[in-house]
């Protein structure tokens, strides 16, 4: 049972790898970009968890400004994948154009919030 | 293929023309929203109306002389004296920036009005924005004609015009658009999956997180529809496109108002919308992994989590059952309080006023009567499936007025087609010429009725997709028909049905219409009553602010119940102990404890608080209801809240309130009782008072710690001086009052009151 559970996890990470290896470059890249931001925000919060956290507007700025730039990556991920047919009549650049004013939107907001 | 041109043709025009006509609807639309609400300015006249307005008004005037910067440093040492109130900090800023703009750009053009104008009107413009957001939003969901719908009703609908007419200068004048126009983005937002929107749609929740602290409706309502729809499988990707940057972008753009703050994050109105966002990104990797992968390997994936899920809960149940007892406390802290949120905002309204006299004693907060909940809707109560807070009803109107929209035109474009159908003159045509003349009508409309259940998206892509649908029109064209046989209705039943609905629109606009000319455009500042000599106005609030404004120094300060403190410091500029803005139960304590103790420890209290002049308002002389007296209560209540000495059952006999002879000798001793039929009965020698239709208990008195100084007209607004401290000489008399006579007394005591 033990065994053959462990099989089975151990294809399924095969499958998850295979079928991840076939996601074009861009995408992978946009992956990166997120992860890397996600990691970010987890560096802050586990310093706010050491150091305590009294510039609290700083601490909510930082993370929240690496979260929103995650969030909006994802989104721009979803609409820039052909796999998607919802986003078919949405050209990448005009993704790529929202995305960019998002994400002015965004840190002008946490240029102000930082205080 | 020349005919199918030609069809083409015909039906760009016709869009066009549609296209045109609704246009002008909508300005028709917006300029009855504008114009429903002006009864008021021609009935009476262009001032500000109630309470809260006179103080937005007050802010706005400070922002226009001071600037933006002052605005936000305000502290305002005329009121809750001797503590100030940071307004700057304390305030939703979005209505005073709204008008102050409108002011600043007018200004700029060199149209030179009042900021006063602009403050009346403010609430009128935007109600004519609100109808044309609800448009926008109504169209999104369900089509143009239910568009126009909603918007005729939202423009009239008596729940919302009672907030918004002209002179109704408060947060809910320019909410109420903020809230539908957030609704409108975000829909939009889901139908597109557009970033852009998104952004769009953030910017207007900041707009409403300015404006109104009911943004909080939206921050719930957005995360159980993201909910709903997850549990109900239709996740999308568009939705994680509208629901998570939202949440970012709002939270982050909420926390820079200045009187949200870190509620923004702190607060458990807002924790339901993280919860979501953190499910929302797990469904989503969810779907991500169930798309990658193949259906049996997906299984496995989930059999491998929730068994990994599994034994880690159990491991960290048995540790924290262990480690964290103490915190239970907490736990179960934090859910009694998000109840109690929920309680309190939901439908139980006396969970409040059971603790908090102080809330309970806002007519805003209680719950409505049936038929309040009538009035304010009327007609629509019968198209909405639906106690609430009143202020509720007031969220609850765009509400009904789509959904009614929806109904009436869905019902109006049933009805028309079976008559267009049934017609003779239409149907004596052959089968194939009706087949021929009526597609454009009968394809948008088939598509409506079909994805009833579906999202609007199908909608969009069937009017794109139209065109395609041209070309093979014969097919779905015997099908529609068929479909169309199937619904259509006996003639006479459907035109009778018509004529009762327009009928019932009718009625709802005639009702509207006398509910905005009569019910809810008084100024309340300005009151009018008609009787059989004429009509009387009685202008006494703005007759006693200015006494106030021109008789006393710059820097007294002025008592009076809370109602009263926003009219005081805008109207006669003077400051005040406590006002609406009701942030301090301690203060306002206090004010009810002085007016509800005997003259001498109530002129001490205000005294203690530098008090100078004490205004009551008494409506005895000419049955205005809503006086201090009637007030009373409240005043005592929350008095004895605070200072325990003051116990309700001593005001009241055998549970019953009353002022005549049969009241209690607390009631007839206490400082609000002399102050308000001080000298009453000079009027008319019976001291009949009109409001609580009985005569006075205790009708000769003397003051001695107070002076009337002012009475107005109608005796409505009746201003006390505290007269001065006695001076210390009285030490020595009652020495030497053992010794003497009364006479020296009395006589010093005449020279201590001449010199003021």
């Amino acid at each position: 049972m033990a065994r053959s559970s462990s099989k089975d996890a151990q294809d399924l990470f095969r499958a998850l790898w295979s079928a991840y290896a076939a996601t074009p470059t861009n995408l992978k890249i946009i992956d990166l970009y997120v992860i890397f931001a996600v990691f970010t925000a987890a560096i802050q919060v586990v310093y706010m968890a050491l150091v305590g956290s009294f510039p609290f507007n700083s601490f909510l700025s930082g993370v929240l400004s690496c979260v929103g730039t995650a969030v909006l990556a994802v989104c721009l991920r979803i609409q820039v994948n052909k796999e998607n047919k919802e986003f078919k009549d949405l050209a990448p650049e005009r993704a790529f154009a929202d995305f960019v004013l998002c994400n002015l939107v965004l840190h002008l907001v946490i240029m102000n919030f930082l205080g | 293929m020349a005919a199918s041109d030609a069809q083409n043709g015909v039906s760009s025009i016709r869009h066009a023309f549609g296209n045109v006509l609704a246009f002008f609807i909508l300005l028709l639309i917006g300029v009855l929203a504008f114009s429903i609400r002006l009864f008021s300015v021609i009935k009476y006249e262009s001032v500000i109306h109630e309470f809260d307005p006179y103080f937005n008004y007050r802010v706005t005037q400070f922002l226009t002389k001071n600037g933006i910067y002052d605005f936000w440093n305000w502290f305002d040492d005329r009121t809750w004296y001797p503590l100030g109130r940071v307004i700057g900090g304390t305030v939703y800023p979005g209505l005073t920036l709204t008008a102050g703009t409108l002011w600043w750009i007018l200004n700029s053009l060199n149209i030179p009005l009042s900021v006063e104008t602009v403050c009346v009107f403010t609430a009128p413009i935007f109600s004519a924005f609100a109808s044309w957001a609800t448009y926008l939003l109504t169209k999104e969901v369900k089509g143009a004609g239910a568009g126009l719908t909603a918007a005729v009703l939202l423009a009239m609908v008596p729940s919302y015009i009672s907030r918004s007419v002209a002179g109704s200068y408060d947060n809910e004048a320019v909410a109420i658009f903020a809230l539908i126009f957030t609704f409108y983005l975000y829909i939009k937002t889901l139908n597109t999956g557009s970033l852009f929107y998104a952004t769009l749609n953030s910017i207007a929740y900041f707009y409403m997180v300015c404006s109104w602290g009911g943004y909080t409706f939206i921050i719930n309502l957005i995360p159980m529809h993201v909910l709903l729809c997850i549990v109900t499988g239709r996740y999308s990707s568009r939705l994680y496109i509208a629901y998570a940057p939202l949440v970012v972008l709002g939270t982050l753009l909420a926390s820079l108002v200045p009187v949200v703050g870190f509620n923004a994050v702190m607060t458990s109105e807002h924790f339901a919308s993280f919860l979501v966002f953190i499910i929302i990104h797990v469904v989503a990797l969810v779907y991500y992994i169930k798309g990658v992968l193949s259906p049996k390997m997906f299984k496995v994936a989930v059999a491998l989590v929730v068994s990994v899920g599994l034994m880690l809960c159990y491991g960290g149940s048995t540790y924290s059952i262990g480690s964290i007892k103490p915190n239970k406390g907490m736990e179960w802290k934090k859910f009694k309080s998000v109840r109690s949120f929920l309680t309190s905002l939901l439908c139980d309204s006396t969970y409040a006023s059971k603790y908090i006299p102080i809330i309970a004693s806002v007519s805003e907060h209680q719950p409505p009567t049936w038929p309040s909940y009538f009035m304010d809707i009327n007609v629509l109560a019968f198209l909405v499936p639906a106690g609430i807070i009143v202020r509720l009803m007031l969220v609850l109107a765009p509400a009904a007025c789509i959904l009614s929209g929806i109904a009436l035109s869905q019902a109006f474009d049933v009805f028309t087609r079976s008559i267009k159908l049934q017609l003779p003159s239409l149907s004596d045509h052959s089968q194939v010429d009706a087949g021929v003349a009526s597609p454009e009508s009968v394809v948008p409309n088939d598509s409506v009725k079909m994805d009833k259940s579906e999202d609007t998206s199908k909608e969009r892509t069937s009017k794109k997709s139209k065109k395609k649908e041209k070309e093979p029109v014969e097919k779905p064209l015997s099908k529609s028909q068929i479909k169309k046989r199937l619904l259509v209705l006996p003639l006479e039943t459907s035109v009778i049905a018509i004529i009762l609905l327009v009928l019932l629109g009718a009625f709802y606009v005639v009702h509207s219409v006398w509910a905005a000319a009569e019910a809810y455009s008084a100024p309340s500042i300005v009151l009018t009553s008609h009787s059989h000599d004429g009509l009387h106005v009685f202008d006494d609030f703005r007759e006693a602010y200015a006494w106030l404004s021109h008789n006393t120094e710059v820097d007294d300060k002025v008592a009076s119940w809370w109602d009263y403190g926003y009219q005081t410091t805008a109207m006669a500029n003077r400051t005040v102990i406590v006002d609406n803005n009701t942030w301090n139960n301690t203060h306002i304590a206090t004010v009810g404890t002085a007016m509800s103790s005997p003259e001498k420890a109530a002129w001490e209290i205000f005294h203690s608080l530098d008090v100078k002049y004490v205004l009551v308002v008494f409506g005895g002389l000419v049955g205005y209801p809503s006086d201090d007296i009637n007030k009373f209560l409240w005043m005592v209540r929350i008095g004895g809240g605070v200072f325990p000495h003051i116990k309700e059952p001593d005001y009241l006999r055998d549970g019953q309130y009353r002022i005549d002879s049969m009241g209690t000798p607390t009631m007839l001793n206490c400082l609000m009782y002399k102050l308000s039929y001080y000298r009453f009965v000079e009027t008319d020698g019976k001291a009949f008072d009109r409001v609580r239709r009985t005569e006075i208990g205790k009708k000769y008195f003397k003051l001695t710690h107070f002076e009337e100084v002012f009475t107005t007209h109608h005796w409505m607004v009746r201003i006390y001086k505290l007269k001065p401290p006695k001076n210390r000489i009285r030490g020595k008399t009652k020495k030497s009052k053992s010794k003497t006579s009364s006479k020296p007394a009395s006589k010093r005591k005449g020279l201590k009151r001449n010199p003021f």
